[in-house]
């Protein structure tokens, strides 16, 4: 939750600094001064290029002082973002209150809360491992499996997919090999893994990459191809080569489905990590909740399912907030934010 | 580099169209586009290009900017074969094309950043057609802010950015309501009084067509071929006041009558033989000239 709403506010002044009138009304305004102006320079019949027309000069650089940052800041509480504010904590209150009715009434109609620990058992929980450093131990482990396996898979992900969305013989070679290979489920490749990689670290990375990889090489791939064709056409028009072509264009224009790709693969990926880490693991958090069942520490495994829904949480919070500050554009664009 | 164009480099821009022949698919399903297309764009001159849709008019421009080879012929820019696209023909589109992701300047700059202009000449070079444009005040913007007119009018400085030696225009202002295109005609052409390099310029609208050009290939319907070639004599600088002059009613009115016949032979050879009288519509003293 925290992740998501300081996504939020980062991404605010950029709107608000671009808040005009409608464009529209704008454009009808600015075409009737324009044509004076253009009038004026058309009687001068000596041909120019444009390195030879009037410069204009560069508009001054506003100051900011701290008082308008509070204010803005301020004026971002709007009421709108209350009712979101006071949804999200009824959204979460209920699931509490949910879990703390069903512990303290021991209520058992069909599902059991017998066993179940109670929401105050799993603070206290908290606090007795919560800084050990076994805990946290496990945490470190599993972020960095998720970010070996989630890096890999990006840094294959989207240049295959690049070049699989722009060229039909990349396309016609890897297609069919992936095709195989996608409907595989990570779980599902936790034996052949463990064979395959030299140690249990490496088998749990490769899982991790698998769950993450085909998400991201999908929706590149798709974003190449949902690019509009007369943009490729426009940039090589201006001169772009080929190398230019997909740094400046093909890249930029396929950055949204990469990051819708990237957030369902970083699901992905934790879902593939946890299951790896009970089933072959040493460590991790998901380690940490399977070793909990077997000694029947029973607030231990809740404690795990919350530290597992928290990293997730944070980690596609991340996602969204750099795919925020990446694509500022968005916010513009047909069914954007505004 | 100071780009001043001077007399010598004026004499540039010189597009020449040989024997043209496009034809798509192959056996049964082949169409031929184009056939027989001869046409050429003098260096400075304007000249528009107009006919019924689906007549291969956009197809000779996609030629002429390097997207696609002909079946036959050939097309020269200055004397050399076309054969990919390149930054010495600027190309407007009538689809929306500026990069949704660059600011409205970036998006100006992007030919001269592919050309390796360092950043200040870019900045300094796309201020100033931006303010030509009378768009300056929007150089931080995104594209999706703006509206129809103002993207086609950033459309064509930026293809200008580059100084290209002919600036190829497909039904640049086709997506605009008929207000903000009159303006943009009174704009493009006084952008054009200043640049005065080579145009060839596609569109169905014949007063447009007529406003804005030295000279006017008449196109048949498909299969596309020159079936006319006008030649506009209004004086220059035009004003938004010549479309009401008896000189312009008169070309207006020649042109219809050449366009009527092949719009007619382009919607269904049927309703060429019967009329349109035979399908009980009505048709207006114009004529179904009406809809160019």
């Amino acid at each position: 939750m925290g992740s998501m709403a300081s996504a939020k506010i980062v991404a605010l002044p950029m709107i608000e600094k671009h808040s005009d009138p409608e464009p529209a009304a704008v454009a009808a305004k600015s075409s009737a001064a324009e044509i004076s102006a253009v009038e004026t320079v058309a009687n001068a019949s000596a041909p120019v290029t444009s390195s030879e027309l009037p410069v204009p000069a560069s508009e001054p650089v506003p100051t900011v002082s701290l008082t308008k940052v509070l204010r803005s800041l301020l004026a971002q509480i709007t009421r709108e973002r209350l009712i979101t504010a006071a949804l999200a904590c009824i959204s979460i209150g209920a699931l509490f209150l949910f879990w703390y009715l069903g512990t303290k009434y021991r209520f058992e109609f069909y599902i059991r809360f017998k066993n179940v620990p109670t929401p105050y058992e799993v603070y206290q929980q908290l606090t007795q491992v919560g800084l050990s450093n076994k805990y946290l131990f496990n945490i470190a482990i599993s972020v960095r499996r998720i970010l070996l396996g989630f890096f890999i898979a990006m840094a294959i992900g989207v240049p295959l997919g690049l070049a699989i969305g722009k060229y039909q013989r990349v396309r016609d070679l890897f297609m069919p090999v992936i095709e195989i290979l996608r409907p595989i489920p990570a779980i599902a490749w936790v034996p052949m893994s463990i064979m395959l990689w030299p140690n249990n670290e490496a088998s749990i990375v490769y899982i991790t990459f698998i769950g993450a990889f085909f998400p991201i090489l999908l929706n590149t791939i798709h974003g190449v191809h949902s690019l509009d064709g007369v943009l490729v056409r426009a940039a090589r028009c201006l001169g772009a080569s080929e190398f230019r072509l997909f740094l400046n264009v093909i890249l930029p224009g396929s950055l949204p489905h990469i990051f819708t790709g990237l957030a369902v693969g970083m699901g992905v990926a934790w879902v593939s990590l946890i299951a790896a880490e009970m089933i072959s693991g040493q460590f991790g958090v998901g380690y940490f909740t399977w070793e909990a069942y077997s000694l029947v520490d029973y607030p231990a495994i809740v404690l795990g399912m919350i530290t597992i829904g928290f990293l997730g949480l944070a980690c596609s919070g991340i996602i969204r907030m750099v795919g925020v500050l990446l694509m500022p554009w968005l916010a513009f664009a047909p069914g954007g934010r505004r | 580099m100071t780009m001043a164009m001077t007399d010598t480099e004026t004499n540039k821009g010189f597009i020449d169209v040989r024997d043209m022949g496009v034809t798509f698919g192959a056996n049964d399903n082949k169409v031929v586009a184009v056939e027989n297309v001869s046409l050429n764009v003098q260096p400075g001159e304007f000249v528009s290009l107009i006919g019924p849709s689906g007549c291969g008019k956009s197809t000779l421009l996609s030629i002429v900017a390097g997207f696609v080879k002909p079946t036959l012929g050939e097309a020269l820019l200055d004397g050399k074969a076309i054969t990919k696209p390149g930054s010495d023909r600027g190309v407007v589109f009538q689809q929306y094309s500026l990069f949704p992701w660059l600011s409205v300047r970036k998006n100006v700059e992007f030919g001269l950043k592919m050309a390796g202009v360092e950043q200040s000449k870019r900045n300094t070079t796309a201020r100033a057609l931006l303010d030509l444009a009378g768009l300056l005040s929007f150089e931080n913007h995104y594209p999706d802010q703006l509206s129809g007119g103002m993207k086609q009018r950033i459309g064509i400085v930026r293809a200008l950015a580059t100084s290209p030696q002919v600036l190829l225009m497909d039904e640049p202002f086709g997506a605009l309501d008929t207000q903000t295109r009159v303006v943009m005609q009174e704009i493009l052409t006084n952008i054009w009084q200043q640049f005065r390099i080579s145009v060839l310029f596609i569109t169905h609208d014949i007063e447009e067509s007529i406003f804005l050009s030295d000279r006017i290939y008449v196109m048949t319907a498909r299969p596309g071929r020159i079936k006319a070639e006008i030649k506009v004599p209004l004086p220059r600088p035009r004003r938004a006041e010549m479309t009401d002059t008896p000189e312009f009613m008169n070309l207006v009115q020649e042109l219809k009558g050449l366009i009527r016949e092949e719009s007619l032979a382009a919607m269904a050879p049927e309703i060429k033989d019967r009329g349109l009288s035979g399908f009980g519509m009505k048709v207006g003293p114009k004529g179904v000239g009406e809809i160019f």
